[in-house]
């Protein structure tokens, strides 16, 4: 049954083909000496050394930062309140509206997310700039984090937090000792999941940032707007790395803590 | 202060006070920044539109009460939208271009989820992986990666020429063709999960007994393997459809003057045109015609659950 048969193979390939060339072409035209993008002149960094000085390009990247850190930061607190008291807190007043709050986000147009938050900023009269987008990232992203960690906390044994309870441990304590440490991955996952996605949003951004505020993804879009730059490339080549170095780095570490915890349930059967 | 009135509550005041205040935490914020939003949204677009700041009247108010409120709503807007034929023409190819693409990406992550779920065990980790790893990258950036590859000079056009297949280049970029390429591309993933999930799960002897009672393989797939991956077809399909009707990035960087798609539109009438009451009216029809695709989806989640229970 696991044998591969030839189709399969041939669709996995073209698949993962479909899959990466785009991206492997535009990183290797990021080193490409000519100003064409599509024509190989041979090879050079001096893209990367343009990207290094542009300013408008630094400094949306450090506004981008800036924002993704506090966004996702303030979204996993709210989000995991938010998932806790769902699979938790059992009934209270308008339990179905905070649940539907929780999943609409998930399916809104991101134009009508940030079309609404706009109109919301300036009925208000609040100045648009890096505080009014974290607020737009934090209010969207939390409904993600929620979404990650209450499947965790679905799945785990209620009577661990109970015993805890019994024990003599307030609420608050049976929290900090007991739960979120075993929700704790799906805490982190769900905060680098909050941290991608601010660092990805254009449209919402564009809504709610003001002139003083520009993030990279907006800059981006006005720059490739204009046409395909080696420019762009080059950042896009970085930006591709950075993830691709995360990602492969945070499955290793997850691969070497499964096979540490098998070894140690090994090890207390054993015993 | 408040330290002082938490010291003077007994513990189970303190407990129920704790509880509101964590429920009241993330309710609050969800009422205010999303929740109210939309009233607002709704509001403006029974407005009247206004060369000021903000470019629109207010056309009533809360405090009037509510036969006052009632009598001066003012569907102008959503008149407006039925007459101008671009609004209709929008919602239609919107329409039209979700299905389309629905489809493709099935076509096109059908055989990767097939592929996927019949490799061996070891390898489906990391195959899993790879697929989920263009999610991780900007989004921006993946469309991006299209515009140097289906431009006239670009890598398609001089693969093609290059092969002979073609002598004079194709217009790709611009056009809805180039939009189709890009909603496959960045959505395929959305559609390989849920469809890997179902088959890995799909019992390989309902494919033997198939086999054994004469069918071919051809007739074995498509009479039990498609029927029991149903519903990864569906929640995927629903996961790329979804998303695609309100679509934005794609439609502008791939798309051509004649593409047509309502949150171009809308980010249009409100960026360019500044008409902020009728940007509200199409911003509410979009979410009226969302509603249908999303009620279906959890229909069909609650008779699934239904059903496995």
């Amino acid at each position: 049954m696991n044998r591969m048969s030839w189709f399969n193979a041939v669709s996995l390939t073209l698949g993962f083909a479909f899959l990466y060339i785009p991206m492997v072409i535009l990183v290797i035209f990021s080193f490409n000496e000519s100003k064409l993008v599509t024509v190989w002149a041979g090879f050079s960094t001096k893209w990367y050394g343009e990207l290094l000085q542009n300013e408008a390009f630094l400094n949306a990247a450090w506004v981008t930062i800036k924002v993704a850190v506090f966004s996702s930061t303030m979204a996993t607190v709210l989000g995991t309140i938010a998932a806790y008291v769902l699979v938790r807190g059992g009934r209270f007043m308008g339990r179905t509206l905070f649940s539907g709050m929780i999943y609409a986000p998930l399916v809104m147009p991101e134009v009508i997310t940030g079309l609404s938050l706009l109109l919301l900023f300036i009925g208000i009269g609040l100045d648009r700039g890096v505080f009014t987008i974290v607020l737009a990232h934090t209010t969207f992203s939390m409904c993600y984090v929620s979404v990650v960690v209450s499947s965790r906390l679905v799945s785990f044994d209620r009577s661990l937090e109970e015993a805890a309870l019994d024990l003599g441990c307030s609420a608050a304590e049976a929290f900090r000792l007991v739960t979120l440490p075993i929700i704790a991955p799906a805490v982190i996952s769900g905060w680098l999941l909050a941290f991608t996605l601010s660092l990805d949003d254009l449209v919402i951004a564009s809504f709610t940032s003001g002139p003083s505020a520009t993030t990279l993804p907006i800059k981006i879009f006005s720059a490739v707007r204009l046409g395909v730059s080696p420019e762009i490339n080059a950042l896009s080549t970085i930006m591709i790395s950075i993830v691709t170095i995360g990602v492969i780095t945070a499955s290793l570490v997850t691969k070497h803590q499964v096979t540490r915890q098998k070894r140690e349930e090994q090890a207390a059967v054993r015993a | 202060m408040a330290y002082l009135l938490w010291q003077s509550l007994s513990e189970s005041q303190r407990s129920a006070v704790s509880k509101n205040l964590l429920i009241g935490t993330p309710y609050v914020w969800l009422l205010a920044l999303f929740l109210v939003p939309f009233v607002i949204v709704l509001k403006i677009s029974l407005s009247d539109a206004a060369i000021a700041r903000p470019p629109y009247f207010p056309q009533f108010d809360w405090a009037e009460g509510i036969a006052a409120f009632i009598a001066e709503l003012d569907f102008e807007n959503f008149i407006w939208l039925t007459e101008d034929d671009l609004y209709w023409k929008a919602y239609l190819s919107s329409l039209k271009i979700a299905v389309i693409s629905t489809f493709f990406t099935l076509l096109a992550g059908y055989p990767i989820a097939y592929g996927m779920a019949r490799a061996p065990e070891e390898w489906r980790p990391t195959l899993m992986m790879l697929v989920i790893l263009p999610f991780w990258t900007s989004f921006l950036i993946r469309v991006y990666a299209w515009m140097g590859i289906l431009s006239n000079e670009g890598f398609l056009n001089q693969l093609l020429m290059w092969t002979g297949v073609i002598s004079e280049p194709l217009t790709i970029l611009n056009t809805n063709s180039a939009v189709y390429i890009g909603i496959v591309y960045t959505y395929l993933p959305f559609m390989i999960l849920p469809v890997y999930s179902a088959l890995e799960r799909l019992d390989g002897s309902l494919i033997e007994a198939a086999e054994d009672l004469g069918c071919s393989r051809l007739t074995a797939f498509w009479l039990v393997t498609i029927p029991l991956s149903k519903n990864g077809i569906i929640a995927g399909s629903f996961l790329v459809f979804i998303p695609v009707l309100g679509e934005f990035v794609i439609p502008s960087l791939l798309g051509g003057s004649d593409t047509l798609m309502i949150g171009k539109v809308l980010w249009e009438e409100f960026f360019s045109n500044r008409d902020w009451p009728v940007a509200s009216a199409v911003a509410v029809v979009l979410l009226l015609l969302l509603i249908i695709p999303i009620v279906l989806f959890q229909r069909n989640q609650q008779k699934q659950q239904e059903a496995e229970q």
